[in-house]
């Protein structure tokens, strides 16, 4: 689509990322208003306990001029909400105040809050507050949640299920009785969160002379937000209005309904003042959402020749006490065996699926969402086949993919596939691995005793999912993206879109495509979003949805401004709007190029003199246009990742030596950003693979609530990461575009897994638990050493 | 012996006099206090390097020091070096190879990176890894960050 | 999380931060550094009446070297102990533990001292100091004392040092001729505690080992000398043979103490695997 020399496909640095760079970033917290208070909870210590009472005083005493709210004061000005969904009448989650009234049911849980002065004085306050608890048994390890004797989270449910399903062809039993070789394994993929840097925080500011309430926060998606402080505080929707400002990072953790979040509104109308809450770090690891938790049993046949014959997944997701308002808690587990293998041709598979409570933060969706799962556990089956039947491991990929003339298909999983292109990707990622050659290092190094390995693994990433999922499920949740397009006096364009820039820098791409449709400049384009009451009503940001949503509304809106901007100078021009053209700036002649007259020209004439215009000519320069992906369920991108790493067999130290990515996200709108969204999510994958973990003890207290505990990535011990890409624009939108934000963590705790599997193979050595540990890989050897 | 004490520092070049509360850190009180909001807080305690802030010539936790502690200390943030010009070089390297998502982290990793640049060498991507790794980012997956690291290290100290 | 309320004070002598100190004992904490009292009390773990801030003390300060014994003042930086000639010349085993040490911009403020007075069981330094035979300088209103430091730690952050007393220096005899250093360490990233650390301190003659000295940190509750690992190297000539009954002995030294980072048989596992490849480059450095 792009013209020639268009800023389309171009990698141009983002023009947001300056004031960033210069430390003018305005996040919620650095927000000034008059009158502020601010807010500390009082959380829960235990995992399960019944609250027997609060005490106020001493801590009134204390810091005097707070104030204590309960939960049950909150309770007064705000409904309780249920995190089940329309269209799973089988799946169970009760209902969730925003500040527990009468039992805690995670250690974190916020019982009360206090507000202050200051942050400082509020946590005084906090600290004071006399809870009287009553300790109730809990809940808090994965495999033993479903047990008889296990304790209930929620004791009215009678049970710690809160959904169960299965799908598949039903033959794979017979399938695999009838393979060459069977491979399987149990897996298992520990929980852990999204830790982005900035804290959750949220400003809440009710005003009780206009019934107006205004709420600054650090969110992913303010329209839900908006949709939730109006009916369950009672205020009508169109007195409130969520702004997002700057995002320190959400990776999906900041897209839910928190508790904590909507009590600040609650309390703020309780006061009639403005009210602060910031996220404590070590409150993040006890109130953000929590993802994965998940055992896997699995099974792989294939033949002789290394093709599938079949495929059976028994997955088991561990919630926490709650699964999020509108966002389906399940999705981890129903991702993961919907898309596991489905890049290869097999007919036979069959998945079931249980998920259960358990007493810990409730759960959500963090970045990939159950795929890498699900990519985890195909890829080291199809390792292992490799390894079983004598074939190397990328040639067994390439036997097993589906071909092109197989597409458009539906999985035996259920996923409908319009297009892949593996193969391609495959190949590309090969030639730039060396892997011939690294094959050849490897086995020379294993005579010296050197431990390398290899793992190439194949992912899908579901990206810009449609109304047909969320639209049945009943969530307040809009698939759609909205943008306005407006020319300015000066010629300079302005485009105001739902779509929420947290970092990924969609509003610089935004800016390329309203460029290119008005043959502006991409730094003549300004991007401004993140505010319910002045933008397109939209989704926000979530399932690497932004280009390919978001921006195919600005490219209609776009398009309609070029129409409109067109039609208007022609009856300047009183020429024939078909001759005419949009570049450089200007109106020009569509044959020749020539530039006829310049969009300030437009600007001015179309804003400041209407009396200069023949009759009847309404100028139209601002456009609204929506657009909600309606050909397909969702855009489905797919590529292929190698990593190259070594084990130290005595001490199990995993050294990182390169990292590859082949990715197809469609057209590119900007390599640049795109890029680092797969950098990015690589190292974020490979926090997965061997540092991330919420480590829980048997009664439900987290043991690593901190930064100095809770590892992740940093920069010493990171391979670089070479990237490459296959374009294979979509054919539903105009644009082309898939997302691209998830495709690195779906795939690099894979190939980090099959190439510590790889490494050590030759001691017979398997590792199926993420995050992977030096001790983890102890254990292994000496387990295949004991036979 | 108090709660409360008066403290004068230089702040980005400019004299400042202060009642600070002692239980105050320096973050807070720059963020707070002076309105420089530029130094961010991503653990309040001292693993992530998000309050990176210069104090006496040398990067320091900003939360790991109480504002009082800077009685008489010549003290940098983002803000003041971004004025002087003194690190352009680094952010424009930083903005041109995207070395920056939500941008977070970016001020205490480009403070952090301005001191390794004061070493007046080129240094090795491993040596560039190793002295940015007290400063967490969590979305570039740090590679870009190297990247525009080493680019100013070239410019400055030639290739 | 902010800090609870606390006094402050910042002496300007000595002498006024021993009366200080005799009058507030437990009440009342230290701040040198901050590196790890500030982290406890931005998680209103430790709740102290009066923090007393040694910073501006000048006779805790500086590094010099004389009559044989490296003196490292208890304000002394980690940043300047890395760069120090005197400790790259004189004490090889703490400029290799250096880097090791966190990373830049808390070395850029925690202390020497510091270190040793918190006597974390996952810190470098406490674990250098027992190996090379260093000596504490405690000060108090009552007088000064001198404690050895394989003496000083009594479990984890639990020290000789009395309420009242101040570590006001750290007094380490400089490498010999003839003698070598070898530090190592895993940790789960780079600049993290440490899962198995080992310091090794021995005369290397040929392949011949003697006055052997090999302290363990990340293993239990405090930095711990092997004495019986240490003896089965003594007057040994370096080999297969050695290295196996080195490992053997060390099994009746360290009594590791397990966490969710490492169980104790992986962290005795570990300071084996650590102490052969130690002494193997110590050996080797020839």
């Amino acid at each position: 689509m792009a013209d020639p020399g268009g800023a389309v496909g171009r990698p141009l640095p983002r023009s947001g990322a300056r004031r960033l760079a210069f430390g003018r970033g305005k996040y919620s917290d650095d927000l000034r208003f008059p009158g502020l208070l601010h807010l500390a909870f009082v959380r829960s210590p235990y995992a399960h306990a019944r609250i027997l009472g609060i005490d106020p005083a001493p801590a009134l005493a204390a810091v005097p001029g707070a104030r204590v709210i309960t939960g049950a004061e909150i309770a007064t000005v705000c409904k309780p909400w249920q995190g089940t969904m329309d269209h799973l009448p089988t799946m169970v989650s009760p209902p969730q105040h925003a500040v527990a009234v009468d039992r805690a049911v995670w250690q974190g849980e916020p019982v009360a809050a206090a507000v202050a002065a200051s942050r400082a004085k509020a946590e005084d306050a906090a600290n004071e507050v006399a809870v009287a608890w009553e300790p109730l048994p809990a809940a808090a390890v994965r495999d033993r949640t479903l047990d008889e004797d296990a304790a209930l989270v929620h004791p009215e449910l009678g049970s710690n299920l809160c959904f169960s399903t299965a799908l598949g062809t039903g033959d794979s039993e017979a399938a695999l009785d009838g393979a060459t070789h069977v491979v399987e394994g149990r897996f298992s993929f520990a929980r852990h969160s999204g830790i982005p840097l900035e804290m959750r925080t949220v400003i809440a500011d009710y005003d009780p002379g206009e019934g107006t309430l205004t709420v600054h926060g650090s969110h992913q998606s303010p329209w839900h937000q908006q949709d939730t402080l109006s009916r369950h505080l009672g205020i009508p929707e169109h007195l409130v209005r969520v702004v997002a400002p700057d995002i320190g990072g959400g990776f999906g953790i900041k897209l839910h309904i928190y508790g904590d979040e909507i009590a600040v509104s609650a309390v703020s109308k309780i006061l009639g003042r403005p009210v602060k809450y910031v996220v404590d770090r070590m409150e993040a690891f006890v109130s953000d959402v929590h993802a994965r938790d998940q055992a896997v049993a699995a099974r792989l046949g294939v033949d002789g020749d290394g093709r599938i014959r079949g495929l059976s997944v028994d997955a088991l997701t561990s919630l926490g006490a709650y699964g999020s308002l509108g966002r389906p808690p399940i999705s981890e587990g129903m991702m993961t065996i919907m898309m596991a293998a489905g890049a290869y041709a097999n007919a036979h598979y069959d998945a079931r699926l249980r998920v259960a409570f358990q007493n810990k933060p409730p759960s959500g969706m963090y970045r990939a969402v159950g795929q890498p799962i699900a990519c985890a556990v195909a890829e080291q089956l199809l390792d292992w086949a490799a390894g079983a039947a004598g074939i190397d491991p990328v040639e067994l990929r390439r036997r097993n993919y589906w071909t092109d003339d197989d597409y458009p298909l539906r999985t035996p999983g259920g996923l409908a596939i319009n297009r892949l292109s593996p193969r391609r990707c495959l190949d590309k990622l090969v030639g730039m691995m060396g892997y011939e050659s690294l094959r050849a290092e490897q086995a020379d190094l294993r005579k010296a005793g050197i431990h390398r390995g290899i793992g190439v693994a194949t992912f899908l990433e579901m990206t810009s999912v449609g109304p047909a999922y969320y639209g049945p499920s009943g969530a307040h949740i809009s698939t759609q993206d909205g943008a306005t397009v407006r020319l300015e006096p000066s010629g300079a364009v302005r485009c105001v879109t739902s779509v929420i820039e947290l970092g990924q820098g969609t509003h610089a791409a935004l800016a390329q495509i309203v460029a290119d449709r008005l043959g502006v400049a991409a730094n003549d384009v300004g991007v401004v979003g993140g505010d319910t009451a002045t933008t397109p009503y939209g989704g926000g940001a979530w399932a690497s949805r932004g280009l390919t949503i978001g921006g195919e509304a600005v490219w209609r809106a776009a398009g309609g401004l070029r129409a409109n901007i067109l039609e208007l100078a022609g009856s300047i021009l009183q020429a024939d709007r078909a001759d005419l053209d949009l570049a450089g700036g200007a109106v020009c002649d569509r044959a020749t190029g020539e530039p006829r007259i310049a969009l300030s020209e437009i600007g001015r004439i179309g804003h400041f003199r209407h009396d200069t215009l023949p009759p009847g000519i309404q100028p139209e320069l601002a456009v609204t246009r929506h657009y909600v992906p309606d050909a397909a369920p969702f855009a489905l991108a797919n590529g292929v990742q190698g990593s190259s790493l070594e084990v130290d067999v005595e001490t199990g130290e995993i050294r990182l030596l390169d990292h590859w990515v082949v990715e197809d996200c469609g057209r590119i709108v900007n390599p640049l950003l795109v890029e680092e969204q797969i950098r990015g999510g690589v190292v974020q994958g490979i926090g997965g693979a061997l540092f991330e973990e919420c480590r829980y003890d048997e009664d439900g207290q987290m043991l690593n609530a901190s930064f100095a505990d809770y590892l992740v990535p940093m920069a010493a011990g990171l391979p670089d990461i070479h990237v490459g890409h296959v374009e294979t624009p979509i054919e539903e939108t105009a644009l082309g575009t898939k997302g691209a934000g998830e495709a690195g963590t779906v795939g690099a705790p894979a190939a980090i897994m099959l190439a510590v599997n790889d490494a050590l193979r030759p001691l017979g050595a398997r590792v199926t638990s993420l995050p992977i540990t030096p001790e983890s890989i102890l254990e292994a050897i000496a387990a295949a050493r004991a036979g | 012996m108090d709660e409360f004490a008066d403290i004068e520092l230089t702040v980005n070049g400019e004299k400042i006099a202060k009642r600070v509360e002692a239980r105050q850190h320096l973050v807070d009180f720059l963020r707070i206090e002076l309105g420089l909001t530029g130094s961010h807080l991503g653990c309040e305690h001292g693993v992530c390097g998000a309050c990176t802030v210069k104090v006496d010539g040398s990067i320091v936790r900003g939360c790991l020091m109480l504002a009082i502690q800077a009685d008489g200390a010549d003290v940098w943030t983002i803000e003041g070096v971004s004025d002087s010009g003194e690190i352009e070089d680094l952010q424009e390297a930083f903005i041109n190879r995207n070395a920056l998502q939500c941008g977070y982290c970016t001020p205490g990793m480009l403070l952090t990176a301005a001191e390794m640049l004061e070493a007046g060498r080129k240094m090795t991507r491993a040596e560039i890894r190793e002295f940015l790794s007290g400063n967490y980012c969590r979305c570039t997956g740090y590679h870009a960050i190297v990247d525009a690291v080493e680019t100013t290290m070239e410019s400055r100290f030639g290739g | 999380m902010k800090a609870p309320r606390f006094a402050y004070i910042r002496p300007e002598s000595l002498d006024e931060v021993l009366e200080l100190l005799a009058e507030h004992g437990e009440e009342a904490r230290i701040l040198a550094g901050g590196q790890s009292l500030m982290p406890t009390l931005n998680m209103r773990l430790s709740r102290p009446r009066l923090l007393i801030d040694i910073n501006r003390i000048e006779e805790l300060k500086g590094i010099s070297f004389e009559d044989g014994t490296v003196r490292i003042g208890a304000l002394a930086r980690h940043a300047e102990v890395m760069d120090s000639p005197v400790v790259a010349e004189h004490l090889p085993m703490i400029a290799e533990a250096m880097p090791h040490v966190a990373h830049v911009a808390i070395r850029n403020r925690g202390t020497f001292g510091g270190s040793i007075a918190l006597a974390d069981p996952a810190a470098e330094l406490p674990a250098c100091a027992v190996a090379l035979g260093a000596e504490f300088v405690l000060a108090s209103a009552r007088g000064r004392r001198s404690v050895a430091a394989r003496s000083f730690f009594n479990g984890l952050y639990e020290t000789e040092r009395g309420d009242d007393e101040l570590l006001i220096e750290t007094r380490i005899p400089a490498i010999e001729p003839g003698y070598r250093s070898s530090f190592m360490e895993l940790a789960r990233r780079h600049g993290d505690f440490a899962l198995a650390g080992v310091c090794c301190h021995a005369k290397v003659d040929g392949n011949v080992l003697s006055d052997v000295r090999l302290a363990f940190f990340g293993s239990e509750d405090r930095p711990r000398f092997a004495d019986a690992a240490s003896a089965a190297a003594e007057g040994k000539a370096w080999s297969d043979d050695v290295k196996d009954a080195v490992k053997e002995a060390l099994g009746g030294d360290l009594d590791p103490i397990g966490n969710f980072h490492a169980s104790a048989a992986t962290r005795l596992h570990l300071a084996r695997v650590l102490t052969g490849r130690a002494i193997d480059r110590m050996v080797a450095a020839g």
